[in-house]
């Protein structure tokens, strides 16, 4: 058998091309980008398979599903937040069914080693009704991603797949199976179930809540989810999900008398096997990567009389952040060694910033002294590179939460009185999120003064193309229909300065729509050509 | 079980250091599992890989607080990061070439002087041997050649996956690391 070295994304890919895929979608976004990144390199530039970047998670997930409709298989994946810009086409996708298979790959990132929250998806794919994976190994990665294929045709429904950021971006060797073949006919989706009239989507509807029983039935019998008893005299139980089962592998060695244990990789959860496990244990610890999501189940409102129920909601574990190995040893009461101590010295943080000769550092400078003199202005931004402008040494915006939201917060804060209302935002999530917006703006003719940084990139995840970019970016601000003398180009270097600052000035002076393209290509992609 | 932090700033190519680590212990029939960093912290953030190496399944991707056999850094002060990693009697092999993207970066003596706390710790002159290999960009290559000596795979393997690691680049540039990682594995000698 083919051992192959692959990042967890990859295991996800590679499992998706040997499941005969046609298609696969995404937007880039830490930790999932490198789904995607795979599965470009191993597409031959679409002879194998369609992969494609998209504007959005919502866009790319509406095409997987289109695909799915016409009876291939397709993959969706982004990261995290990505599913709540995707929830829509996501939850509905569970009411028509999919015919084709139709795989969606959630990245959640706990411990925000890139992100804005640690959401956890897994209540996405509850919230559905639909079956959710949570591989524990690059190994599971790669066969639960091929058994996801299967099921989603033999359900009729989307499946999930949540990875977590250390297992996406962590390398080891995976045992590949023979790839099979892509379903070779078209075969349509039923009209009917596919028009979500009230009338057919009510009659869909009781069709996944039927179907609840198969999942279930399913999941209880699923190899991903191990059941194992616990050595004599041992009251403890362990249940532990997806990464979280590996911590607790990686140290349970060191125990003397071995806990009963039940890994979970299966969702919806195995009741029965969890229920034994319950039946043998005066104690039930639950380790897992995220939200208390399956700790939150056992506990329901009332607990279990006469069991301690431990885990992140009685601070057994903590709340937030990822796990490691040595958080799951000393719950387990194993000793921890510990390292060599740096004593007295004092060691500086080194965070992320702005590459030497970015462009977004001269379009800040220039920003920052144009606002002088306002009182009270704000700068609203957005996700990506620029957001490190909230740091030292520029300290040039004042917000980041979501893609797009830049545009649509100057909007409200302008219309509470904010002067001058900046929205900061970059090309790529311009078009991801900014355009609707924008759109909104032009309709009020809102005083406001939106700054697209036009890199031609989507730099902080690796340089992916851009839709929003360039001379189709010009037309499409004018297409919207903000005033073409209020459309201003700079070019954000610093012989510029002064300029720049000027013809900003111009256009917070001005009591109307204005957007101000600061255009300068990315400094690592000139770097790389 | 044998566990590796590989530490520096992003773009210093720690990614390429692992790289090499992994396919060699392939090669070897080890074991092994490997997390790295992608995203916002690449930005000259401080990054960092952990990679263990076991003749057994290993679980964690992470290496357990205390438990790491080796630093191998590219920059000196991020050696010191992952002190809370290290075992008491682990080594340090690290560059002794700063990078100074940050206002508050401590004197280097006094960086020296706690990564000399460890009694098995080794400063080498990465950007120096690198220069002299060819590339300033090598200075990952003279590091993991410094290190070689001490991982558990054998020297052949590591340069065999450093020839494929660059050679879309070019002959020029696979021989300049492979000068790079022997540089730095005489550096290391010559120093024990």
């Amino acid at each position: 058998m083919e051992k192959v070295v692959l990042l967890g994304d990859e295991a996800v890919a590679l499992g998706a091309i040997h499941s005969g895929l046609t298609a696969a979608y995404s937007y880039p976004g830490t930790p999932a980008s490198e789904i995607m990144e795979f599965l470009i390199r191993q597409s031959a530039g679409g002879k194998n398979f369609v992969a494609k970047w998209c504007v959005n998670e919502k866009v790319a997930t509406e095409e997987a599903l289109g695909v799915s409709f016409a009876g291939q298989r397709a993959m969706v994946s982004f990261k995290h937040v990505g599913l709540n810009v995707a929830a829509d086409p996501f939850i509905n996708a569970a009411i028509t069914g999919a015919n084709g298979g139709l795989v969606v790959v959630t990245a959640d990132d706990p411990g925000f080693h890139s992100s804005q929250n640690e959401q956890d998806n897994r209540f996405y794919a509850d919230f559905a009704r639909v079956l959710c994976f949570e591989p524990s190994s690059h190994q599971e990665a790669y066969d639960q991603t091929r058994e996801a294929f299967d099921l989603s045709e033999k359900f009729g429904l989307p499946v999930m797949i949540r990875l977590v950021t250390r297992l996406a971006h962590s390398r080891a060797p995976v045992v590949v199976r023979e790839a099979r073949g892509k379903n070779q006919d078209f075969k349509y989706g039923y009209g009917p179930d596919w028009t979500l009239l009230p009338a057919n989507a009510r009659r869909r509807y009781q069709d996944l809540l039927r179907r609840q029983k198969d999942l279930q039935a399913y999941a209880e019998e699923c190899r991903f989810n191990e059941f194992s008893a616990a050595d004599q005299g041992q009251r403890l139980g362990v249940v532990a999900s997806g990464l979280a089962a590996s911590y607790f592998r990686e140290v349970a060695n060191r125990l003397e008398a071995k806990p009963a244990f039940l890994k979970i990789s299966t969702y919806p959860f195995p009741q029965k096997k969890l229920l034994e496990l319950i039946d043998r244990v005066d104690e039930i610890l639950v380790i897992e990567e995220g939200y208390p999501f399956i700790e939150r189940f056992i506990r329901g409102v009332a607990g279990l009389p006469g069991k301690v129920i431990r885990g992140k909601m009685d601070g057994t574990l903590p709340a937030s952040g990822e796990l490691r190995p040595e958080i799951v040893a000393r719950v387990l009461g194993l000793p921890v060694r510990n390292g060599v101590s740096l004593g007295d010295f004092k060691l500086p943080a080194r965070p992320p910033q702005l590459c030497p000769g970015c462009p977004h550092s001269d379009t800040f400078k220039a920003l920052n002294e144009a606002l002088q003199g306002y009182e009270r202005g704000n700068v609203f931004s957005d996700i990506g590179c620029y957001t490190l402008g909230a740091l030292p040494p520029y300290r040039a915006i004042q917000s980041c939460v979501c893609m797009g939201a830049s545009i649509s917060m100057a909007k409200g804060g302008a219309e509470a009185g904010v002067y001058p209302s900046v929205a900061v935002i970059g090309d790529s999530t311009f078009a991801h999120s900014g355009i609707t917006p924008l759109l909104d703006a032009v309709y009020s003719q809102t005083d406001m003064t939106v700054v697209i940084l036009d890199n031609s990139t989507v730099a902080m995840t690796g340089a992916q193309p851009s839709f929003g970019t360039g001379e189709p970016l010009d037309k499409m601000l004018v297409g919207l229909g903000v005033s073409p003398e209020h459309i201003r180009v700079i070019i954000p270097l610093p012989r510029n300065h002064q300029l720049n600052v000027g013809i900003i000035k111009e256009e917070l002076a001005y009591h109307g729509l204005s957007v101000i393209i600061a255009r300068r290509e990315c400094i690592q992609i000139l770097g790389n050509k | 079980m044998y566990n590796i932090i590989i530490s520096g700033v992003g773009g210093q190519g720690i990614l390429s250091i692992a790289f090499v680590i992994d396919q060699a212990a392939l090669a070897e029939g080890l074991y092994f599992l490997q997390s790295e960093v992608h995203g916002m912290s690449q930005r000259g953030g401080a990054v960092e890989s952990h990679l263990r190496l076991s003749e057994t399944e290993i679980f964690s991707p992470l290496i357990p607080q205390g438990e790491a056999d080796l630093i191998l850094s590219v920059e000196p002060l991020e050696a010191l990061r992952y002190f809370s990693f290290l075992k008491p009697e682990g080594t340090v092999i690290s560059s002794r070439t700063p990078y100074v993207n940050i206002h508050d970066y401590p004197p280097l003596e006094e960086v020296f002087k706690e990564i000399k706390k460890v009694r098995e710790s080794w400063l080498i002159e990465a950007g120096q041997l690198a220069k002299q290999a060819g590339s300033l960009r090598a200075e990952n290559m003279v590091v993991l050649g410094a290190a070689s000596r001490y991982l558990p795979l054998q020297e052949d393997n590591l340069k065999k996956f450093i020839r494929v690691l660059f050679q879309s680049n070019g002959e020029k540039v696979v021989e300049t690391n492979l000068k790079a990682f022997d540089l730095g594995r005489q550096a290391a000698e010559s120093q024990a």
